[in-house]
């Protein structure tokens, strides 16, 4: 199980690998270029490592506003279509109550109590079964 | 009918690191005043979203603090203004789903949702204030005459 | 003395007030420690209550001083304001009404007019007249005051209750590893179904509970108001990775959900036990009949 940062700069969420899966960690108030950055940066990472799942940890996010709620479920829609299945973990309740109040379910998103449960979660279900052989992994 | 106290602070809104300031600058506000956990998320979330309308359609602007209070409850009122475009049509932007800068289209009529009070106002050509107010546990009832 | 006075250089009925207050104040509260209400709220001892009553007074005596005697909001009530609330809520807890408490408020005046008449017996009447009618609008002014205070301390006390009665009326119950229930009892209001889906997800969060059962056998009706909001704690807890399941559904409020249109992916049951069936099987744990193997 390989546990290195991947992208250790400044101004970036650090993405780290775990085996088949991506695991990130939000913490605290993530500026609005962050959370964009965060998204470039896994698409390129899904694709670098051939991983066929993404964990994201927001239990330690206190707000979810419309613009973090759409960076998340445009991170689930492009991993699906890189063939990676994402798991949102960990959102507290006054986040979720705030969320649903503003108008935001996020019907696509996959979601878990903890990211023990979410990596379970991504175990249990078969890889998604890509098309066109094993993908070539980037320099 | 309500007292204000006066301006409690007034923040700039110029850059995404600004949304953090408002952000932060209400939850501590809204903690001050004891309201409960969900209570000062929703705030939060509220101000995050309209201070994010302040900068991307209003072209920046700034976020007024006040602290209220009507038959013993109290409250905070913020006012988000900027001297943008305007809105032309304020039924539609407050609907649910509508767009013009790229989000899930949620943040005018989700904030709406999420407070007390919401006031708009709008001319074209001449920028937009909105004022939220939300108030510690129940809105106040109007008294009856002692 | 008063009777100096009596040619020409009359003080003003409130400034003629405000020196009585300050003469006789030892006097007034004595007989106010008298009064049911000082009585039966300063119960330590006698001198604690002529105590509390000198501080009435003297707060009358500051707003006479200000000239506002009419006015509620004088800056002399600020400080017994607390106090006299305390003494409103104190003897509304001992069972009496508002009424009551009224009264108990009104009979402090006669006490204090006749010690006025005594003191101004020298004056002339017109003088005493209008001495008289000021110490009247302020001791008005004074239970406006009181009872102003007590009631928004009962309304406080009250609200308190009602949130005490909605938590103690939504208990989450731990049914299995990994499932809790609430076994909703009684109409759902806004501000209850508030308390019900924050209490859920609470212990959603604190039992690592992937199943939340909301049972709503005990819901007389549902109407779309309710509905939104199960449907929103649904929501809520799937945002959070937990599966709500709604058991006790009747005919009627399927229909009603229907009728409002809510596509959320909701489990229902038909009764609690069934919901903890369909709970435990998804957590890979079956219930059978112990007799069912045997034959």
């Amino acid at each position: 199980m390989s546990d290195a940062y991947l992208r250790p700069v400044t101004g970036h969420v650090p993405v780290l690998r775990l085996g088949d899966v991506l695991l990130v960690t939000l913490q605290g108030d993530l500026h609005d270029s962050m959370a964009q950055q965060l998204q470039q940066d896994l698409a390129e990472t899904i694709v670098r490592t051939g991983v066929h799942g993404v964990l994201i940890d927001i239990s330690g996010v206190e707000i979810v506003d419309s613009f973090l709620g759409r960076v998340l479920a445009e991170i689930a829609a492009q991993a699906k279509l890189l063939a990676a299945r994402t798991v949102v973990a960990g959102m507290r309740p006054a986040v979720a109550i705030t969320l649903v109040e503003l108008g935001l379910t996020l019907p696509g998103l996959r979601t878990a109590l903890s990211t023990e449960a979410g990596m379970e979660l991504l175990a249990q279900q078969p890889p998604v079964t890509r098309p066109g052989g094993p993908r070539q992994e980037s320099p | 009918m309500h007292t204000a106290a006066g301006v409690e602070a007034c923040l700039p809104i110029r850059s995404d690191l600004d949304l953090v300031w408002v952000r932060q600058h209400v939850r501590q506000a809204a903690a001050r005043l004891g309201f409960g956990l969900v209570a000062q998320t929703k705030l939060v979330t509220a101000a995050s979203e309209l201070a994010r309308n302040t900068l991307v359609h209003g072209g920046g602007g700034q976020m007024e603090v006040t602290h209220v209070s009507s038959a013993g409850a109290q409250g905070l009122r913020l006012a988000f203004t900027d001297e943008g475009p305007g809105i032309a049509d304020l039924d539609r932007a407050l609907s649910d789903g509508y767009t013009s800068g790229g989000g899930l289209g949620m943040g005018l009529s989700g904030a709406r949702r999420l407070v007390h009070d919401f006031h708009i106002d709008s001319t074209p050509g001449d920028g937009t204030t909105v004022r939220v107010t939300c108030w510690v546990a129940q809105p106040p009832r109007p008294r009856e005459e002692a | 003395m008063p009777e100096h006075e009596a040619d020409g250089q009359l003080a003003t009925p409130t400034h003629e007030v405000r020196d009585f207050l300050h003469r006789w104040r030892e006097q007034i509260a004595q007989r106010w420690a008298d009064e049911p209400l000082f009585r039966t709220v300063f119960t330590v001892s006698r001198d604690e209550a002529v105590e509390a009553g000198k501080v009435v007074v003297d707060a009358l005596a500051q707003v006479a001083d200000s000239d506002q005697v009419e006015d509620p909001d004088s800056a002399g009530f600020s400080g017994v304001r607390e106090q006299l609330a305390r003494m409103g809520v104190a003897r509304s807890r001992a069972g009496l009404s508002n009424t009551q408490v009224s009264s108990e408020l009104a009979a402090l005046r006669p006490p204090v007019e006749n010690l006025l008449a005594a003191d101004l017996e020298q004056a002339p009447p017109e003088h005493l007249r209008a001495c008289s009618t000021t110490l009247t609008v302020l001791m008005g002014t004074l239970r406006l005051v009181a009872m102003q205070t007590a009631l928004s301390e009962w309304q406080a006390l009250s609200d308190r209750q009602r949130l005490q009665l909605m938590e103690v009326a939504t208990p989450v119950i731990r049914l299995w590893d990994g499932i809790v229930a609430v076994p909703l009892i009684g109409t759902l209001d806004s501000a209850r179904s508030q308390v019900v889906m924050e209490t859920l997800l609470d212990a959603v969060v604190d039992q690592h509970a992937r199943f939340a059962i909301l049972d709503i056998t005990g819901v007389p009706t549902v109407d779309s108001l309710v509905a939104q909001h199960l449907m929103k704690t649904v929501a809520a807890a799937r945002l959070m990775g937990a599966q709500c399941i709604v058991s006790g559904i009747r005919p009627a409020i399927a229909q009603t959900i229907v009728h409002l249109g809510l596509d959320l992916d909701v489990i229902t049951r038909a009764n609690l036990a069934d919901a903890l069936g369909y709970a435990l099987h998804q957590l890979g744990a079956d219930i059978v009949n112990a007799g069912a193997g045997q034959r």
